[in-house]
């Protein structure tokens, strides 16, 4: 399953290349041309000579995780995130270091040599490291290199009623939607960038929407879901199983109106649900496109993904297929009606 | 029988205190239609599910051992359905911090993966970031509608951490259990072991049940056996940052032997003097309070039993990532095994000339 290959590459930010490689090997043989950047941004074109606007469709390969800063006379690893970690979500985890996957695991003080105050304090970022079992610092320092990244040890698979889980899922599930439109025709020029290092400030897509230059740009996300009982309405952002989420402002960027009204527009006579992202908090790449050479028109699609940004996140399986039907139809209705304005 | 693979399937086993039927299978399949069959002369359960494990003594007059390790884990109990999502409470003591952004295993009419899911960043306030998640504010995501929740789960049903067991280097293995599945596994490599030593002691192995919730197997298997002598076998903690050096063991160099309250001076001398002998590397622990081991209830069944506590070093205690060196638990059965062949009724009897 597609998702599931996804989900279980590991391609922390800046160190994509596993992930690269993946869809490399599933696209080149469907793609007019393809190409890499400078960033490692992995770029795929269809249909260049064709009339019509430019579109280039963005998701991004990378997903948060851990660095290796240090390694102690013990031969512990000391590690800093890449991306946005909450680093509570670290302790009693797995997860494997570099190319050769060597498994570790986060540590964690026994309860038993606890006080009692510090069960109430979380534990900061500097006094956790990975044990990958060495006896000393030499002995780490034969498997693992400071710089070497570590992704959360996480199997995919199909979860609850018609859900998903695993890590990664942003943004593998943008890598997943933009996989299923690649399979499909459209009569206008279409630019697939898979890009790098979004969840260190969305490097890649800056790049990339400079050396694509297109008409108009649509990012595919996952997004925070926070539809739990503990969670209060108006921290819920989106919910899953009601449909892509459609971004109308976030940190980054304000989405042109032409842009959601199509959007909408277009989910309605196409009978496919969709919610608002009803928080205005975080940023996709649309944000950094939307500021490209003299301004880019760009929007987000998101699939609602609970638990983003922490070793398991889920989402729904209908959701996903949801927003590749939307973005498919948008796409037709460029056929029919040009670009929205 | 390889002790990896017997280590890695009790580790991998649910058994919260209280549940422990599934590792326990494990156990009695071993001794009932395994390997284990020939180690043994006797296989029985009691009533609150301790399995014991006998095995005669070659004397006219053989002193009783019993030897003790637990086959329960920590781990969490559904105590409400909201919403779809569950709460619940802990089994035994856990850090609620380790639990956030793990999954587990809700055992109920199926067993169904769970997720202990965390806000992300995105949707919390500034300061949160800032204080420790309350038990109360986590839940356990089936991914199912309620309806569907209420049919397969109900109140009271056990949860366990969702880790398979898996190797570090040196020998190190990683799991959800390793207290105290890895001194069952070291009890059980010592069984195997006696297979072919002719000792005069009568050895009853207990794999005790409850132990997290206040020794309780112990007390009723040690009152039941009424043993002249008892070891528990149990883990201690690895040395990790944040611990000091007298509170915490190297892993790979070899079974702590423990000193303190509940240990009888004449059974820790006699440990390391086996140890010594059979050039056993063995570390040595001054525990203050008699408490938290199945130690605890041994020594004081019935008029009373000469108790030692042998114990394994193991990092990260209660939480999801238990590591313990394989080769730590062959010592620590072969120092059992080395102890159990100096037994014989003299020194029993000298056990109470104080």
């Amino acid at each position: 399953m597609l998702l599931k290959e996804l989900s279980e590459l590991n391609g922390v930010s800046s160190r994509e290349e596993a992930v690269r490689s993946y869809l490399r090997g599933r696209i080149q043989d469907k793609v007019e041309s393809i190409y890499t950047d400078h960033l490692g941004n992995l770029l795929a074109v269809q249909g260049s000579k064709k009339p019509g606007p430019k579109i280039m469709l963005s998701a991004h390969m990378d997903e948060v995780g851990l660095m290796v800063v240090g390694i102690d006379s013990s031969g512990l690893l000391k590690i800093k995130p890449l991306g946005g970690i909450d680093e509570r979500v670290l302790l009693a985890k797995r997860v494997v270091i570099g190319e050769q996957r060597i498994p570790g695991v986060i540590g964690a003080k026994p309860i038993h040599l606890q006080e009692k105050e510090e069960r109430e304090k979380p534990v900061k970022l500097s006094a956790l490291f990975v044990d990958i079992g060495a006896r000393d610092q030499k002995e780490a320092e034969e498997m693992v290199q400071i710089g070497d990244v570590a992704a959360f040890d996480v199997k995919a698979e199909e979860f609850g009623d018609r859900l998903f889980k695993g890590k990664a899922l942003d943004n593998r599930v943008g890598c997943a939607i933009l996989l299923h439109l690649l399979e499909k025709e459209y009569a206008f020029p279409l630019y697939y960038a898979f890009t790098v290092q979004e969840e260190v400030g969305l490097r890649g897509a800056t790049v990339a929407a400079y050396g694509i230059n297109p008409d108009l740009a649509l990012v595919f996300e996952g997004t925070s879901a926070g539809d739990l009982p503990t969670a209060k309405k108006h921290q819920q952002s989106t919910r899953l199983g009601r449909g892509p989420a459609i971004t109308f402002m976030d940190r980054t960027v304000i989405v042109n109106q032409a842009l959601l009204d199509r959007l909408v527009e277009t989910a309605n006579e196409a009978q496919i649900p969709f919610q608002w992202r009803e928080a205005t908090t975080g940023g996709t790449e649309a944000g950094a496109i939307n500021l490209t050479r003299t301004g880019i028109i760009a929007g987000t699609l998101s699939v609602p993904c609970r638990y983003i940004h922490s070793p398991v996140s889920v989402l729904s399986l209908d959701d996903f297929e949801n927003t590749v039907k939307l973005a498919d139809a948008f796409l037709k209705s460029i056929e029919r009606k040009g670009l929205p304005a | 029988m390889n002790l990896e693979t017997l280590l890695t399937e009790l580790s991998n086993a649910a058994g919260i205190s209280g549940r422990e039927d599934r590792a326990a299978q494990i156990i009695t399949d071993l001794f009932t239609q395994g390997e284990g069959v020939q180690w043994i002369t006797d296989f029985s359960r009691d009533r609150l599910g301790n399995i014991i494990l006998r095995k005669q003594g070659q004397g006219p007059h053989p002193p009783r051992l019993m030897l003790a390790a637990h086959l329960d884990e920590i781990g969490l109990i559904v105590s409400e359905i909201d919403q779809g999502f569950l709460r619940f409470s802990t089994v035994g003591g856990i850090d609620q911090r380790v639990l956030l952004g793990q999954e587990v295993i809700v055992h109920g009419r199926e067993n169904l993966p769970g997720i202990i899911g965390a806000k992300p960043p995105h949707l919390q306030e500034p300061e949160e970031k800032n204080k420790a998640v309350k038990l109360q504010d986590l839940m356990i995501d089936l991914g199912l509608p309620e309806e569907k929740v209420r049919a397969l789960v109900q109140i009271g049903d056990p949860v366990t951490f969702r880790r398979d067991c898996c190797a570090l280097k040196n020998g190190l293995y990683t799991g959800k259990a390793m207290d105290d599945r890895a001194g069952v596994v070291a009890m059980v490599d010592c069984l195997r072991r006696l297979k072919d030593l002719h000792h005069q002691a009568e050895v009853a192995a207990v794999v005790t049940v409850q132990e997290e919730l206040g020794v309780r197997g112990a007390f009723v298997s040690s009152y039941g056996l009424n043993p002249d002598l008892g070891i528990a076998l149990d883990v201690t903690h690895g040395e990790m940052p944040g611990l000091t050096e007298y509170e915490a063991f190297k892993l790979g160099k070899g079974p702590v032997i423990v000193t303190g309250p509940q240990v009888h001076p004449q059974i820790f001398k006699t440990l390391k003097e086996a140890a010594e002998a059979a050039n056993i590397k063995y570390q040595v622990e001054a525990e203050v309070t008699p408490r938290g081991t199945d130690a605890y209830a041994l020594q004081i069944a019935r008029a009373g039993v000469a108790t030692g506590l042998v114990s394994i070093p193991l990092r990260y205690m209660h939480t999801a990532v238990e590591t313990v060196s394989l080769k730590d638990l062959t010592e620590t059965s072969r120092l059992l095994a080395e102890f159990i062949m100096r037994i014989d009724r003299a020194f029993v009897e000298g056990l109470k000339c104080y």
